[in-house]
């Protein structure tokens, strides 16, 4: 199984030499912005989560929107993570409510490597631990529209782009797992992920684990394991 | 040219040691990763790089010094594990040693198994499923390869391997059983003796059954002597600070040890190879270990080994009483953080492991936070490895990828006080709460079941 070397950073910047983690990511790690602190006392215009704690990361967000000009004015999040996982939730609720906040669609098109940009890169294998803070934050958006009746505007998931080479989806993921390809070669066999773009391997294999589980553990309930 | 050469003496990409010194109140808790050399061991090794650096089998005069310390130091490790000197093969490591149990044995054996069982045979092989990766790899490979066949023993609940379990995996084709004395993450010690004993059994056995069936199968066979099959291999890596390394008790015919995990020198390690059995050489070269291992001998990693080893044998007894103490101190302190959990047993376990899984965190963030405030331990999280798979320990146990996300180990070692174990019991609860705060997930206490 390839492994991907620790010292290989994606987005990196001046701030990422030498140390594992950038500056910006151990700041927003060791002092998380914009967490949930009360969520008993909070009035959320919409919430939304991703992710299960046996995968090692889950992400919830809780926005509130100005119903005028539809900007996020507050985003409140919570992650079981590690310090990758923390630091890019947290540096994601400051980018959408900065500056007078994100208009709900430019929210929509937030790129988890926008958020690795912000942090000064992440280490190669970390970057699987990014990309559901993003996804929480649409299903909140998602959540804030069925809310206010807007449900038209509700945008289901389309996949998003793991292979960039080859243009395969998480969903393509999910499917060849749900075909029974439980491992990074079957999967492979199936879908040439990665074949044109290696970059992307550790990432494919963390979905492949996640889809496992997910379907595991339907098996399990059915009785069938 | 000259001047400026001297000005510029450290190489650019050597980190100076001053940049990487940790401060004097920082808490080592890593010891089982590595641990630092003794200082006595180190003295004892310069000599070996800058004045007595000839290579050993070289005739001349500094040649035969430098043969002589190989000597000496095989001699003082023999003696310590009740050997004889030529059963000492040295080399980089606990990952070659083990690599060069595994494959030689396997590739002597193939055309054995092949002559009685026919063409399409295949050695067996019986191992453990909390092995160390330098274990599991080779073996798994081997068994994608199509050359052996493989059986994963689990243990039980508390990390601990049933001897009979691993017994009667054994069969007539079973060429190797490898099982670790102690354990890298939970510290649980394997009934070695009580394993080695039963295995002794299967070849008197098998020689006696053969004897019965064709007469003169193994006229001279001694079951003592490991002419047959299977051999006993056991990583004693980890216990050799703190257990017995005795080989006429234990019954391993094979038997790894390295310098890194008892204050000696990394990239030195030895294999114990009873005497009768035979090993397929994986480095081939100059000959040297008696054509086991080939390679310019490693003098001062040799020299310092030696010496490492004779140390952590010589005081393993009080060290273990003094760390068995801090140990159990640290656990209590920590079990008292609201759902935790002890991974591995209580009482088989070596003097200087502590590991314990804590639901709704991730262990990575919580080492991060340790290590801010000067306390370094790893983890069994997913996030920290390179597989993106949470440890095959704390899973071994039947334990939930939920609560092997949350371990963390603390490996004490020589230089470990009260005032370092205080200070975890004192930081940890901070952490954890903090961490809970931001974790949206609050899961019951039947993740530990």
């Amino acid at each position: 199984m390839p492994k991907s070397q620790a010292s290989d950073v994606v987005g990196k910047s001046a701030s990422n030499q030498g140390g594992f983690y950038s500056d910006t990511v151990k700041e927003h790690f060791f002092h998380p912005k914009n967490f949930m602190e009360d969520e008993a006392g909070y009035e959320a215009d919409g919430t939304g989560m991703v992710g299960s704690p046996a995968c090692g990361d889950v992400m919830r967000v809780w926005i509130k929107v100005d119903p005028k000009t539809e900007r996020i004015l507050e985003c409140k999040w919570k992650t079981f993570g590690c310090a990758s996982a923390i630091a890019a939730t947290s540096m994601m609720s400051v980018m959408v409510s900065e500056n007078g906040g994100m208009t709900l669609d430019a929210a929509r098109e937030l790129k988890p490597q926008q958020i690795m940009e912000r942090l000064g890169g992440l280490p190669a294998r970390k970057i699987h631990c990014s990309v559901l803070g993003d996804k929480a934050l649409r299903a909140a958006i998602n959540d804030y529209y069925r809310k206010t009746g807007q449900t038209e505007k509700i945008e289901i998931e389309q996949g998003r782009i793991v292979d960039k080479v080859l243009k395969i989806t998480d969903h393509d993921i999910e499917e060849a797992v749900l075909e029974g390809a439980d491992t990074l070669e079957k999967v492979q066999a199936k879908t040439k992920v990665g074949t044109g773009d290696p970059a992307c391997i550790p990432e494919v294999e963390q979905l492949i684990r996640f889809y496992k589980e997910k379907y595991c553990e339907m098996q399990k309930e059915d009785g069938s394991q | 040219m000259m001047n400026e050469h001297r000005r510029n003496r450290r190489p650019s990409r050597v980190p100076s040691p001053g940049t990487l010194r940790r401060g004097t109140r920082d808490a080592y808790l890593d010891n089982a990763a590595t641990t630092p050399v003794d200082a006595r061991v180190a003295k004892a090794m310069l000599p070996y790089m800058t004045e007595v650096y000839a290579n050993p089998s070289s005739l001349h005069s500094l040649g035969q010094k430098s043969g002589m310390a190989v000597r000496q130091a095989r001699e003082t490790i023999a003696e310590i594990l009740h050997a004889h000197a030529d059963e000492i093969v040295f080399t980089s490591g606990g990952t070659e040693s083990d690599n060069l149990a595994i494959v030689g044995v396997v590739q002597t054996a193939t055309p054995r198994i092949r002559a009685e069982f026919g063409a399409d045979a295949k050695p067996h092989v019986v191992t453990t499923a909390i092995e160390h990766h330098a274990i599991l790899e080779p073996l798994l490979h081997l068994q994608k390869t199509g050359d052996i066949e493989l059986t994963v023993v689990a243990p039980q609940k508390n990390g601990v391997v049933k001897a009979a379990d691993v017994l009667s995996a054994v069969n007539e084709r079973t060429v190797l059983v490898s099982v670790m004395h102690a354990n890298n993450e939970i510290g649980t010690i394997q009934p070695i003796e009580e394993i080695g004993k039963g295995i002794l059994k299967i070849r008197k056995n098998s020689i006696s059954r053969s004897a019965q069936s064709q007469s003169a199968a193994h006229p001279t066979s001694d079951f003592r002597l490991p002419t047959m099959f299977p051999l006993f291999h056991s990583d004693a890596c980890q216990a050799a600070g703190y257990l017995d390394l005795n080989v006429e008790k234990s019954h391993v015919d094979l038997m790894t040890l390295n310098g890194g995990k008892i204050y000696g020198p990394k990239g030195i390690g030895m294999l114990f190879v009873r005497r009768g059995v035979k090993l397929a050489p994986q480095v081939l070269g100059g000959g040297q270990e008696r054509g086991v291992r080939s390679g310019t001998e490693n003098v001062p990693g040799i020299v310092g080994f030696a010496l490492a080893l004779e140390l952590a044998q010589q005081f393993k007894d009080k060290e273990s009483k003094r760390l068995t103490l801090l140990r159990d101190r640290l656990i209590d302190g920590l079990l008292r953080i609201p759902k935790s959990r002890l991974n591995g047993d209580a009482d088989k376990r070596l003097p200087n492991n502590v590991n314990v899984s804590f639901l709704d965190i991730e262990g990575e963030a919580a080492m991060l936070y340790l290590d801010a405030k000067g306390v370094y331990c790893s983890t069994g999280s997913a996030c920290a490895s390179t597989a993106l798979e949470p440890s095959h320990v704390i899973r071994a146990l039947g334990l939930s990828y939920e609560a092997a996300h949350g371990s963390l180990r603390f490996s004490l070692g020589r230089h470990t006080s009260k005032a370092d174990v205080d200070k975890v019991v004192k930081l940890l609860p901070g952490i954890v709460e903090r961490l809970r705060k931001i974790s949206p997930v609050n899961l019951d206490m039947s993740y530990f079941d």
